[in-house]
């Protein structure tokens, strides 16, 4: 399984990610946000971190890279992308996802280890985690603060695209609790939490990560 | 050269923590009275040649395309013809404000 992992000017936790891919067993591809392919990748990662200096809104310029017309094209056929963090907001800028993150309620930044509920397990994200599982993943965000509007937060209650939910505490005001989406076909996922931090013992908050990236190799082992 | 000016605010239905940190601040320097404050952004786009209306519906292609979201903003688009530098301190209204609210 070739992993895409897009880097683009002020892209932070790129190499995580493709480190956090080779560890669940998958074959990691730097993409560059300039390139105009993504050489025939199985599925793309868009990294947490702050591209473009979160300018203009966070993952605004980003959604106008040259490999962001490849992605989504790409993922209207159903690749699976995967969207952390910044990357969320990119995916919710290029309208890949609904709805939109601003800035944490309390004004700010937050990082800390977060409780999650994976409520969707149907995507190729996280399809090797038991239904409702509870997960601990790092959180650590400015502008992280899930909002859309009544019919679409009903629509993806109703369709299953909620796929995680904040557990004991909601670090930054996202309605619904809401950590992470899917778009209809499960394909296209957003969170805001970092699996790419959660997957060796010697780092982070344990290794409930590592499930995002080996279900996706499983799929295609 | 013709200059316009997009207005971009957050939708009334969207928390503004921005808004509300300033609106806190507020009555702690004494200011008292104040019921809302919304925080927003302004940008000042220059074009080439004169005002037209073709120019003003390109900006208004911009605000749409890039310098707002429409799913959390809305903006208005207004024709700026003097360029002048604004005056320090001073506010004048905009009464030819076009105000568009985006799709959700």
């Amino acid at each position: 399984m070739r992993v895409g992992v897009v880097t683009f000017p002020g892209s932070l936790d790129d190499a995580d990610a493709a480190r956090a891919i080779r560890l669940a067993g998958g074959d990691p591809v730097a993409l560059w946000h300039g390139d105009s392919d993504i050489r025939g990748v199985d599925a793309v990662v868009l990294p947490g971190g702050f591209s473009y200096g979160d300018y203009l809104r966070c993952g605004a310029i980003s959604r106008f890279a040259p490999v962001m017309a490849e992605v989504v094209a790409w993922a209207g056929r159903g690749l699976p992308v995967l969207g952390i963090c910044n990357g969320f907001q990119i995916l919710c800028e290029s309208q890949l996802l609904p709805g939109a993150l601003i800035r944490n309620d309390h004004q700010k930044f937050v990082c800390r280890d977060q409780r999650l509920r994976i409520e969707n397990n149907r995507t190729p994200w996280t399809s090797s985690y038991a239904e409702n599982a509870e997960v601990t993943l790092v959180i650590k965000n400015g502008e992280g603060g899930f909002v859309a509007d009544e019919p679409t937060l009903e629509r993806l209650e109703g369709e299953g695209c909620i796929v995680a939910r904040y557990l004991e505490v909601n670090p930054n005001g996202s309605l619904r609790d809401i950590a992470g989406i899917s778009n209809e076909r499960g394909n296209v996922v957003g969170l805001m939490p970092h699996p790419e931090h959660a997957v060796e013992d010697l780092t982070g908050a344990g290794m409930d990560g590592l499930g995002f990236f080996s279900g996706l190799a499983a799929l295609t082992a | 050269m013709a200059r316009y000016v997009v207005d971009v605010m957050p939708k009334r239905e969207i928390l503004d923590p921005q808004g509300k940190a300033v609106l806190g601040a507020l009555p702690r320097l004494g200011f008292d009275g104040v019921t809302d404050v919304r925080q927003g952004k302004r940008f000042e786009v220059e074009v080439e040649g004169e005002p037209s209306d073709d120019r003003l519906a390109e900006v208004r292609r911009m605000a749409e395309t890039l310098l707002a979201n429409p799913v959390i903003e809305y903006f208005a688009v207004t024709g700026d013809e003097s360029a002048d530098e604004p005056t320090e301190g001073s506010v004048e209204p905009d009464e030819t404000t076009d105000e568009t609210e985006g799709e959700a």
